[in-house]
């Protein structure tokens, strides 16, 4: 327990020291979001019917732009190694970098939803229900990613594998997302979109830290 | 007692070993010497528990390594061809990890490879040397029995690899094992030498 708390500790001190990974993803998403009123209009009816998709999709490519590095750099410097030598099991070098990313990039970029989905018109209805879906999706996206992240390991073009790899899995957790958050969805599909990302969640708990397990070890020999 | 027997590993259809063994006593050293490409850093990964061999066993008071991993990493201190620092963390932070795993005081091991001085600054501003100094020293941490090494030298100064030779004939003198590659020269004394592929 001491290890994996201290392999977390590791990676928020190494992401306070290299702070840029994180602002970039904040930066990307609050960019991409600010493309859209000017591609579509800013009518605020239209704006706000959208807003739900255009958060959900940007914080998802957001999420994935510090994944290729997640394990990337433990790998290219040798740290990789002492991970699995720690006699910490594979399986939970993946949780702990999971959960890694979720406080380095998910939390920041949950926080910032809220005011872009209140500068895309999103009517203050939808703005709780967005937020608790983003709450449980983008933990998933940090399980999906980790597992992503230790499957390319070593693999040629492994930022271009990623992205093919990672975004298809989650699309359960956008269709869901969005829908959840929708501004003409009734409070009975809101409770119901909730519970399937959450669902979605357990599963990906579960199954994402073996998978991650198993690519690090291939990665290890 | 370290054992490994007739160890064979295949890689992309290319033999890279075969019939590897060799018996290691407490305090021994084993010198692993082969051209680049022979199979030295395979064999090392084999013998940390990391890649199974494809034949062959190893064996460690007479138990399978990879029976009880866990158990087999426990043993070890492991020191790859890189250093495995990260540039933006001071040396005593980039010993923290390995010191809550593998235990021992940090202060103390960077003492002993000369790198007192050097604890609060950030590893970028390391030399080579002085980066492969840092990776013996988390080596050296918690006194583990069996050091895997792999080039252990590269990069370090005539005082630093004098200081080498002492700490690993101290840490022989207690019982410990080293197994390290090297295609420099190492003073082990009395290390058997196991050479891998042609002369």
């Amino acid at each position: 327990m001491t290890a994996f708390l201290a392999l977390i500790g590791r990676e928020l001190r190494l992401a306070l020291r290299h702070g840029a990974d994180t602002v970039a993803a904040l930066l990307f998403f609050l960019v991409v979001t600010a493309l859209f009123p000017l591609a579509v209009g800013p009518e605020p009816v239209a704006l706000g019917r959208m807003a739900p998709g255009i958060v959900w999709v940007a914080a998802l490519l957001a999420a994935l732009l510090p994944l290729e590095r997640l394990f990337g750099a433990d790998y290219e410097d040798g740290s990789l190694d002492l991970l699995l030598l720690s006699g910490l099991a594979p399986a939970l070098i993946g949780v702990a970098k999971a959960t890694a990313h979720w406080l380095t990039t998910g939390l920041p970029l949950l926080l910032m939803a809220a005011p872009v989905a209140i500068m895309l018109r999103l009517p203050a209805t939808s703005l709780v229900p967005l937020l608790a879906g983003l709450l449980l999706g983008s933990l998933t996206m940090s399980l999906l990613g980790t597992a992503g992240a230790a499957i390319v390991l070593g693999a040629r073009r492994a930022a271009v594998l990623l992205p093919i790899l990672v975004l298809p899995l989650a699309t359960p957790v956008v269709i869901f997302g969005a829908a959840g958050a929708a501004p003409a969805q009734t409070p009975a599909g809101r409770t119901q979109a909730l519970l399937l990302e959450a669902a979605f969640l357990a599963f990906c708990a579960a199954v994402c830290p073996i998978a991650a397990g198993a690519g690090l070890r291939a990665a290890g020999e | 007692m370290f054992l490994a027997e007739n160890l064979f590993v295949v890689r992309d259809d290319r033999i890279i070993f075969d019939r590897v063994g060799f018996s290691l006593a407490p305090g021994a050293a084993l010198l692993l010497l082969g051209r680049n490409g022979a199979g030295k850093s395979t064999l090392l990964r084999v013998l940390a528990g990391m890649r199974r061999p494809d034949g062959g066993r190893v064996t460690w008071d007479g138990e399978e390594i990879f029976a009880d991993p866990v158990a087999h990493t426990e043993r070890l201190a492991w020191l790859s061809h890189l250093d495995a620092m990260k540039p933006g963390l001071t040396a005593r932070e980039n010993l923290a990890f390995a010191a809550c795993i593998q235990g021992g005081k940090i202060l103390s091991v960077l003492e002993r490879m000369g790198l007192a001085d050097l604890a609060d600054l950030p590893v970028r501003m390391f030399s080579a040397g002085q980066k492969r100094r840092l990776a013996l020293a988390r080596v050296m941490l918690g006194g583990r029995p069996l050091w895997l090494l792999d080039e252990p030298t590269n990069g370090l100064d005539a005082v630093s690899v004098e200081r080498l030779t002492a700490t690993l004939a101290t840490h022989r003198a207690q019982g410990g094992m080293v197994i390290a590659a090297t295609h420099q020269r190492l003073a082990l004394p009395c290390a058997a030498v196991l050479r891998l592929g042609p002369e």
